[in-house]
């Protein structure tokens, strides 16, 4: 049994044939080229394969891709395109990455956390980014090119 | 000598960034392979310890879209880098769990899995060995029976008929009379459990077999010749016919070097022309990547009352698992270096490697170092104490120096072990104490040195192309893996240097084996010295063809010419200026119309020509095994509850003396990343087996790795440079080196805080709330 289901991704209309077990993850993966988001762990718990749907960031490994139906989805693959490439900027002026496996979830929580909070404080941050695991930086190049945008934004608000 | 470079020594963004941050950098995984593509599934075994009696793959095969089924009767081969002691496939016995038993190619992944849940084994199960305690003794079953036949490179010593993979054995001076010489004795035993590496990306391999027999295969790996080497010998293939292609990889740490899942994917033999691609799940990868070794370990340490150490006995028994290949290698590195980062008159060093029915153990950053340091760095606080010594001062009086003779007798290379221990205790405030307002929450701090030298063979080989294009940008081809660390960015911060390209107008090529030039592996912390000199080799080589090729076309004497911003210049001439892309791929046109030149290439190689791997097997001496040590260390303040047992580290401190930092904010960024790594080690990961010897917790929910939420608040990373020798501008490798002091740091600040000695790594809150409690607990003063 298939079913057919329609999203936005990254701006551009999509129309997919799915199987109800079939994981969104897979399906950005597999059938639509996507690469951005990885697969790390399988279960949510590592974040690699964060995306943004409908302005919240999801683990695509836990969703069913037919739950996307109707949806808007955002990967790092879209970023220049819908002009948020300021955060991919600040992470690569503080060589926020090693391996690089995990940017793309990052960027994603990154992206989340100032469209929701413009001023997030330091444990905010923290917060919003502790779904998601590195192995290689130790966090301190990650948390810093945040806290800069942060400062940065509010500088050009204020 | 950063006054005097444009690039090295300076900051830059690393090379790779902006890949990274755009997602263009692609992995293994991220590759199309079009609708050919199959995928494998793997049987594995339930059991720790079984014979196999009987496999039944009949069902499997007649499954709908199962294209082949192998098993160790298809591929009975034995491969190893040190000890050929592991299976592709095993054929009459398994020894741990998860051990592939068969594969199954299949259209799909589902129905590869479903494939496999066909498969019938019969198995005969026998009581696994699970500690190296029963390992070594004298009626223990053997669980490599036919040790005496594998194959094993010289200098590394099996012991057939026992369950000993590996001896390195130190014996200099006289230990027993060092011992008469003391005034103060400590012996104790330190545990350090198995961990993993966690890589956020999972070991994948895919493979394809031509029709006309070329092997091409796609890893997740540190090390492409390396495999291809094994391979080429596992299976008889000749190496120019093996092609490994290694795209970027997301984590090493070890887990990646030498070869393991990648040999699996030798069953796309069984279909010609088709890619067939097996990725581990996060469970697989828990059981099958090559787990940190188990340490158990006896140390015993003989002192003056004036701090000096006269004499040390360390027995190290490692837990090498179900097969001590490559791990034969953490066993012989150590015992060459168990004295930690101090001069020692009278050394005794039995370092074991031991078989148990763990999954197999290879090498993890900091390749045993961080394990064995644990009990000495932890020892050596205990001294201090006890003797009345401030226990950085006792590190002071002890620290190896210059010169200073290593346990085997070779001498110590150009070292800044005191500015490395005064600078991290001055960024810690050591000696500062601190009261919290909360009554429940203790402060302090701990401290440790450290020291490790790359361990790798004599002969360990790296290899560089430089190729010129037209607009005069360069191509550096090297198969040394950028795995995070920044090795190619340094790579291209020596090419630019010498060769003036600007950084901009660089790239450096990922390893495909059949196009970069040989690497031995990316492993060891070896790459910046030993593939930063060939790359500084094959720099000058293009630069000697550059001024080559214009003194014979202008007739200009080759010593006047220099390069600069990216053009030729003659020291006798100020107005000569000739930019590289008038001539590095077309030469130069003479005055009679002809051209002399042509493309530009440069080669270098390089291999340590001094190192001698040839040790006495009983004392260890006569040989010259280790390149040179880089020295270190760290410190932490912790805080912690009384109450919960919770310890937080809320500010760091490491110092490495690299020699030269090639890249300041990425030797800053290594000593954060491998701070964190270690700190994970020290609080709270462990493999978790139960009585049968199955591994419980293989997930991030039930093994836990450091999160932002652990990152302490203050992180002080240390660069110091006493420059080395031999290395490029000076530099040696320092990047596994972070994770060295971070457990014996923290067990000693906990010690240092409520006076619980902790022998038994991880240092979780459970044990640090409840040891006190009981009734034997004695405080360490």
């Amino acid at each position: 049994m298939v079913r057919e289901i329609e999203f936005t991704l990254n701006g551009y209309h999509q129309k997919i044939t799915v199987k109800p077990s079939e994981k969104l993850l897979d399906v950005l993966r597999d059938r639509l080229g996507i690469t951005s988001a990885k697969y790390g762990c399988g279960k949510g718990e590592c974040g690699a394969c964060t995306v943004n749907l409908d302005g919240k960031t999801v683990r695509s490994c836990l969703m069913y891709a037919v739950e996307a139906d109707g949806s808007v989805i955002e990967t790092l693959e879209g970023f220049q395109r819908l002009g948020k490439k300021e955060i991919q900027e600040i992470y690569q002026k503080h060589n926020a990455f090693q391996c690089g496996f995990c940017a793309p979830g990052f960027i994603m929580s990154t992206d989340e956390l100032l469209s929701q909070n413009p001023d997030p404080d330091e444990e905010e941050i923290k917060e919003a980014l502790a779904g998601n695991l590195c192995r290689c930086t130790g966090y301190k190049n990650i948390f810093s090119a945040v806290k800069e945008m942060v400062e940065k934004r509010k500088g050009r608000e204020s | 000598m950063s006054k005097n470079t444009k690039v090295v020594g300076h900051d830059a963004v690393r090379i790779d960034m902006e890949e990274k941050i755009t997602g263009a950098a692609l992995y293994t995984d991220d590759l199309p392979f079009g609708p050919n593509l199959l995928h494998m599934s793997v049987l594995a075994s339930p059991h720790a310890h079984a014979e196999i009696l009987k496999i039944d793959t009949s069902e499997a095969e007649k499954l709908p879209g199962v294209m082949a089924v192998a098993t160790g009767k298809d591929y009975p081969q034995k491969y190893g880098l040190y000890l050929q002691d592991k299976s592709i496939l095993p054929v009459d016995r398994v020894r741990y769990v998860g051990e592939q038993v068969a594969v199954v190619i299949a259209r799909t992944k589902e129905i590869a899995d479903e494939g496999c849940k066909l498969i019938k084994v019969d198995y005969k199960v026998l009581e696994p060995i699970l500690d190296v305690r029963d390992a070594m003794k004298e009626d223990a079953v053997l669980i490599h029976p036919d040790l005496g036949d594998y194959q094993v490179i010289p200098w590394i010593n099996p012991q057939p008929g026992t369950n000993i993979s590996h001896v390195r054995k130190i014996r200099k001076g006289d230990v027993e009379k060092g011992f008469e010489e003391a005034d103060f004795i400590l012996e104790d035993e330190y545990h350090v459990p198995h961990v993993v590496h966690a890589c956020i990306e999972t070991h994948i391999s895919v493979a394809r077999y031509d029709y006309t027999k070329r092997f091409t295969m796609w890893n997740s790996t540190q090390s492409p010749h390396t495999q291809r080497h094994i391979m080429a010998n596992a299976l008889g293939i000749p190496h120019k016919d093996i092609r490994i292609i290694a795209p970027y990889v997301g984590g090493g740490f070890g887990g990646k070097a030498g070869i393991s899942m990648e040999a699996l994917t030798v069953a796309c033999q069984k279909v010609p022309g088709y890619p067939v691609k097996l990725r581990w799940s996060r469970k697989e990868e828990f059981l099958n990547s090559s787990q940190r070794q188990e340490l158990r370990a006896t140390v015993k340490m003989g002192v003056k009352k004036n701090g000096k150490i006269t004499a040390l006995r360390h027995i190290m028994h490692w837990d090498v698992g179900a097969s001590a290949e490559y791990g034969n290698n953490v066993v012989n590195a150590t015992g060459f270096s168990a004295t930690g980062p101090y001069f020692v008159p009278n050394v005794s060093i039995d370092s074991v490697g031991v078989y148990t029915n763990h999954p197999p153990c290879a090498a993890y950053r900091g390749f045993g170092y961080s394990e064995f340091h644990f009990g000495i760095e932890s020892h050596m606080d205990r001294i201090a104490k006890a003797i009345g010594i401030d226990p950085v001062e006792f590190r002071r009086i002890n620290a190896i120096k210059t010169d200073d003779e290593v346990a085997y007798k070779c001498h110590m290379n150009p070292s800044g072990m005191l500015e490395c221990i005064d600078k991290v205790a001055e960024a810690i405030e050591w000696g500062k104490e601190e009261v919290s307002d909360d009554p429940d929450i203790v402060i302090a701090k701990g401290f440790a040195s450290a020291w490790k030298a790359p361990a790798m063979p004599p002969n360990a080989g790296s290899s560089v192309f430089i190729k010129f294009s037209e607009d005069g940008s360069i191509n550096v081809l090297v198969s040394g893996m950028e795995i995070g660390q920044g090795l190619h960015t340094a790579v291209a911060k020596f090419a630019s240097e010498i060769l003036t390209v600007p950084l901009d107008k660089i790239r450096v090529e990922l390893p495909d084996t059949d196009r970069n030039p040989y690497e031995w592996q990316t492993v060891a912390s070896h790459e910046t010295w030993e593939l930063g000199n060939a790359t500084i080799r094959a720099a000058r080589d293009a630069r000697d063809k550059i001024f080559d090729v214009v003194s014979r076309a202008f007739h200009l004497e080759k010593e006047s010419l220099y390069l600069e911003d990216g053009k030729v210049k003659d020291d006798l001439d100020p107005d000569f200026s000739l930019p590289f892309e008038d001539f590095v791929i077309t030469g130069i046109q003479t005055e009679f119309n002809t051209w002399v030149g042509g493309p530009i290439m440069g080669i270098g190689s390089f291999i340590p020509e001094f190192t001698n791997a040839m040790v006495d097997p009983d004392t260890g001496m006569g040989g010259h095994p280790n390149v040179h040590y880089t020295v270190g260390a760290g410190a932490v303040k912790i805080e912690l509850n009384k109450k919960t047992g919770v310890v937080r580290v809320v500010k760091m401190a490491e110092g490495f003396d690299c020699g030269k930092a090639i890249n300041p904010d990425l030797v800053k960024d290594q000593i954060v990343g491998g701070f964190i790594q270690g700190l994970g080690t020290a609080l709270y990961e462990v493999c978790i087996f139960d009585d049968k010897g199955k591994m419980l917790n293989t997930n991030f929910t039930d093994y836990k790795i450091p999160t932002i939420l652990e990152m302490p608040d203050e992180m002080i990373p240390v660069i110091v440079e006493v420059p080395q020798p031999d290395g490029p501008f000076g530099a040696r490798g320092m990047s596994e080196h972070t994770m060295i002091p971070v457990m014996p740091a923290v067990a000693n600040a906990i010690a240092n805080a409520i006076g619980l000695r902790i022998k038994d790594i991880p240092l979780t809150a459970e044990k640090v709330a409840l040891r006190p409690l009981q009734k034997d607990f004695v405080p360490e003063k």
